[in-house]
């Protein structure tokens, strides 16, 4: 997620949307993660050493679609991991009070893996560098690639995705959350666009 | 909604609480990894100020402020100047000049932190002042007791030992009670206040009594210095009647945990066999104290004068 969302509670399921509109649907999602799961394995040659790390929260069902995806195609076993990134931030110091932290389970080595991060929506691209930092605590990896669901542009640092599920040209002042976890068929994944007022709020 | 310094449990709303126990369970996943630091303070300061004598805690600060990169600055004015209220904040100005991000105080005096705290403008954590608290240890505990139990709320918990000298009791009672535990109390008349009931606790002169059903039992360390020329009864005798061993153990809960704060003496709070075996979670309560201290420095340094650490999270 990015740094100009709040720190938590993106996924609030109870935030009513009057205004909000959907730029992706579940079966959009899906078939857009399916995609990308062939584009993952076209792009690498050894697919054993891929590990898929997850930057919570909106990172965490994605990876999950992602690496049965990936079971489904090529049979393979992919390791999964969730890495939080509030302790890398570059604005703890600067912005008001401290984020809640979310959960970090790296259950794999790093060394010699292709991590893949996963996350929801990349915008400025401080968290990808944060998370970037953060697993080289864990090791050295062989490369490090990332998808990203949703592009919003307005990058603020020389980072570029490697798998996108949609561009969406937004204003910098929206929100674009992930809702659901889409750990069942009730539950279903949307990603909306939350106008400038609404996210202030 | 708390502000800018942690002086006591007394101060904080059970929200708060629950939010400095859950950023420490994310700490302890930093303490269980190769590279056990992180950036999130680097080119901060934290002054550890200590004008009482302590090992343990201050080693704890020390190395929680290191895992978050933070340059950390131990400094212990001679025990002489104790008394001098003046020089206790004339030091103490002299730091505040230095622009520390947190500064963590403890001494032999009730309330000297929050003077300290009235002159600096960074914030101040209490490491422990007099017989008033020790809002870490208290922190540390229940984080201790929440891994072990799974639960705060509806739980028993029994502190035995000189409760009218003690930081530790008092902050866990205040702590335990924020969190929907039943505390009680359990000494040698003479050592439980006379006001403790006040703080909605339970006071008993036998153990065995206070000991029925309860979940978790808490044996706080006899200060032998503390207690010269006092009616103190003698080791032998506190021991046999207040001393914790398994035989007294089976008055307790099936799968009641037993906690200290450290150092024990061995033989007399706790018995050798308990000091060093389950139920007694003793090294866990440790690994917990740079957990939570982490914790605490993770969301009250750099928090100078005009904002909290919880104050309202807005979307930036």
């Amino acid at each position: 997620m990015s740094h100009a969302d709040p720190p938590n509670g993106s996924r609030e399921i109870g935030a009513q949307d009057s205004k909000s509109r959907s730029i992706l649907d579940d079966k959009g999602i899906r078939r857009a993660l399916t995609r990308i799961a062939h584009e993952i394995l076209e792009r690498n040659e050894e697919p054993e050493v891929l590990y898929l790390v997850a930057i919570p929260n909106g990172g965490v069902p994605l990876a999950r679609i992602l690496a049965s995806n990936l079971a489904e195609i090529a049979g393979l076993e992919v390791a999964v991991g969730v890495l939080d990134t509030t302790l890398y931030r570059d604005d703890l110091m600067t912005s008001g009070a401290r984020p809640l932290l979310r959960r970090t389970e790296m259950p794999s080595a790093v060394d010699e893996r292709v991590v893949v991060l996963v996350d929801d929506v990349v915008k400025t691209g401080r968290t990808i560098r944060a998370a970037m930092d953060a697993l080289m605590d864990f090791g050295r990896p062989q490369a490090v690639q990332v998808v990203g669901l949703v592009d919003r542009g307005h990058r603020e640092l020389p980072i570029k995705l490697d798998y996108v599920g949609k561009n969406v040209p937004t204003h910098v002042g929206e929100a674009v959350r992930l809702r659901g976890n889409g750990s069942d068929a009730e539950d279903l994944l949307e990603v909306v666009v939350l106008p400038v007022e609404e996210n202030a709020a | 909604m708390i502000g800018r310094d942690l002086l006591g449990i007394e101060d904080l709303e059970r929200e708060d609480i629950e939010k400095i126990l859950e950023t420490a369970m994310h700490m302890r996943e930093v303490g269980e990894r190769d590279v056990k630091k992180v950036p999130t303070l680097r080119g901060r300061t934290i002054v550890n100020l200590f004008f009482e004598a302590s090992t343990r805690t201050r080693a704890s600060f020390e190395i929680a402020g290191k895992r978050l990169s933070a340059d950390v600055v131990n400094f212990s004015p001679a025990s002489s100047s104790l008394k001098k209220a003046e020089s206790i904040l004339d030091t103490a100005r002299t730091l505040d000049a230095m622009d520390p991000d947190a500064v963590v105080v403890r001494h032999a005096v009730s309330g000297v932190p929050r003077r300290i705290a009235d002159v600096l403008g960074a914030p101040v954590i209490n490491a422990g002042d007099g017989a008033h608290e020790h809002p870490t240890q208290a922190l540390l505990d229940i984080l201790t007791v929440q891994q072990e139990k799974g639960r705060i709320d509806g739980l028993t918990v029994t502190i035995v030992g000189d409760i009218a000298h003690s930081r530790v009791a008092r902050s866990n009672i205040y702590g335990f009670r924020k969190m929907g535990a039943e505390v009680r109390v359990a000494a040698p008349p003479p050592m439980i206040p006379a006001d403790v009931e006040a703080l909605g606790v339970k006071a008993y002169t036998s153990l065995r009594e206070s000991l029925d059903g309860v979940d978790v039992v808490m044996a706080l360390r006899i200060q032998n210095e503390r207690l010269v020329g006092s009616w103190f009864p003698s080791v032998r005798e506190y021991s046999a009647t207040f001393g914790l061993d398994r035989a007294k153990l089976r008055y307790a809960r099936d799968g009641a945990i037993v906690m200290h704060p450290g150092p024990v003496n061995r033989g007399v709070e706790l018995s050798h066999d308990l000091a060093d075996h389950r139920p007694s979670v003793i090294l866990d309560q440790v690994r917990n104290g740079v957990a939570i201290r982490m914790a605490v420095l993770y969301l009250f340094a750099g928090r100078h004068r005009g904002g909290g650490p919880f104050a309202q999270q807005g979307a930036q």
